[in-house]
């Protein structure tokens, strides 16, 4: 088997008659997926070649400003997409990037504080990388949920305002079953790791020459930051945009 | 002296008028009935009283005091208003019964729950009960209570007996007369005109978002 350090073209070439398989399956099926297989593979490749020179790049540099720049604007990307799934939250954008920066700043600080990485753009990058879109799919939940929340149970939070409670009160039961949905995904699979899948992250380092040991010391340390920013950034973003569902006279939209 | 005063209220949604012009006082101690057919718009009128939504124009006034001006939260706690179809919270009784204490920072009244239950002829063993397991009738009990707890100035009562059989709705009935007897305001909607005439002192009549007739009935208030 190729390792990743001896792996070459020829054999990636080979491997891409992988992809034969799943066109033939969407033609003789009739799925009609044809086309968008050959659009993502295409597009697979051409962002894959493209980062992966970039990432080159980036890591000569070894320039701290250029670094933190780099993970502004991966969450400036990754909070446009979690805002997507909250229409009717105003200031989506500005909520999940408060969230998403918060939840990456404080579990970066500690992974750096506490030696588990440097901050080093081949260190950084990859590890907030993770951690971003992590958060990313875990604010999406959340949003979708509160949004759904608040329109089925409309009937408890206007009889809880109805009491004379204000919008956090009558509100606390929808935002921390929101926060749970968030979280859950990566709960779930911090309980499954190793038994139902070996992580990307990890098969990667194994497929590249690590000891599997080591690569295992790199995935708990995944698995506690994971934990950590989804907490954070669903807890934030939750407790921040749940008032967007009322308004200034404490009333439901 | 008025306690609500509605002035040229108009409530507007989905490109129709549900409320048009209600001009009307509601005096401190009166125990108001609301009839009228259904979709007539009196389930708004409950809620434009406990500023669950504003009115689109006009003003309504809270012991002179404009809703606009008074915060909504606290404004609520004086106006206790039970719905149609009562939603308990939680998963039991108690969850219910320690909320209006909890959201006012004040311990838990077993004293008045007491008291209460005993005047809505419920079983104080209910209190531990998980809500999934209460009748129709005993969520509608619970409810009231759970509004009654700390007494509002003004209690709004939507159709609260309409699902009722006919001895849960002499409980019920009897409970909001004698606590409008000890100076409670009730504003009560309903369909039964029976039931308006043997306790309102004054009945409102709306039809089609307005306001039809405000009849006296000569029960003292």
């Amino acid at each position: 088997m190729n390792t990743g350090s001896t792996m070459n073209i020829t054999s990636l070439l080979f491997a891409s008659s992988l992809v034969f398989v799943s066109l033939i399956f969407s033609y003789s099926q009739k799925l009609k997926l044809e086309k968008e297989i050959v659009i993502s593979i295409i597009r697979a490749v051409i962002q894959l070649v493209a980062v992966g020179y970039l990432l080159n790049y980036i890591f000569g540099l070894k320039n701290i400003l250029f670094t933190t720049l780099l993970l502004l604007f991966m969450t400036f990307n990754a909070s446009y997409n979690a805002a997507k799934r909250g229409k009717d939250i105003k200031n989506g954008l500005l909520i999940s990037f408060a969230s998403i920066a918060s939840g990456t700043m404080i579990t970066l600080l500690i992974l750096v504080a506490s030696g588990s990485i440097k901050y080093e753009p081949y260190q950084i990058i990859p590890v907030s990388g993770m951690i971003i879109s992590n958060s990313m799919v875990a604010l999406g939940l959340c949003y979708k949920q509160l949004g759904s929340n608040f329109k089925n149970r409309r009937d408890e939070v206007e009889t809880k305002l109805a009491l004379g409670a204000e919008i956090k009160t009558a509100s606390v039961g929808i935002i921390r079953d929101s926060i749970k949905t968030g979280m859950l995904p990566t709960i779930d699979s911090a309980k499954t790791l190793g038994i139902v899948a070996l992580p990307g992250m990890m098969t990667g380092l194994i497929l590249a020459g690590t000891s599997p040991v080591v690569a295992v010391k790199f995935q708990i340390m995944v698995t506690f930051m994971m934990l950590s920013t989804t907490s954070i950034s669903s807890f934030m973003a939750c407790y921040l945009a749940y008032r967007n569902f009322f308004n200034e006279r404490k009333q439901l939209k | 002296m008025s306690i609500l005063q509605f002035h040229n209220v108009s409530y507007f949604k989905d490109e129709k008028y549900i409320l048009k012009d209600i001009t009307l006082n509601i005096e401190k101690g009166d125990f108001v009935s609301i009839i009228g057919p259904s979709g007539s718009g009196k389930s708004t009128f409950l809620k434009l009283c406990c500023h669950l939504i504003s009115p689109t124009s006009g003003s309504i006034k809270y012991l002179q005091k404009d809703l606009m001006d008074c915060d909504p939260a606290e404004l609520r706690k004086n106006i206790g208003y039970c719905f149609q179809t009562p939603h308990l919270f939680g998963e039991h009784v108690m969850d219910n019964l320690s909320f209006p204490y909890l959201i006012r920072d004040l311990a838990t009244d077993k004293n008045r729950i007491n008291l209460l239950f005993s005047e809505f002829h419920m079983d104080m063993d209910l209190i531990t009960n998980e809500v999934k397991n209460l009748s129709g009738g005993e969520k509608q009990r619970i409810a009231l209570i759970r509004t009654l707890l700390i007494a509002p100035e003004i209690l709004l009562l939507d159709e609260v007996t309409s699902s009722l059989d006919s001895s849960n709705t002499d409980i019920v009935e009897n409970a909001v007369n004698s606590l409008n007897k000890a100076g409670i305001t009730v504003i009560w909607v309903t369909h039964n005109l029976e039931q308006s005439r043997k306790f309102a002192n004054k009945i409102i009549t709306i039809e089609a978002g307005r306001l039809k007739s405000v009849d006296i009935t000569g029960r003292e208030a």
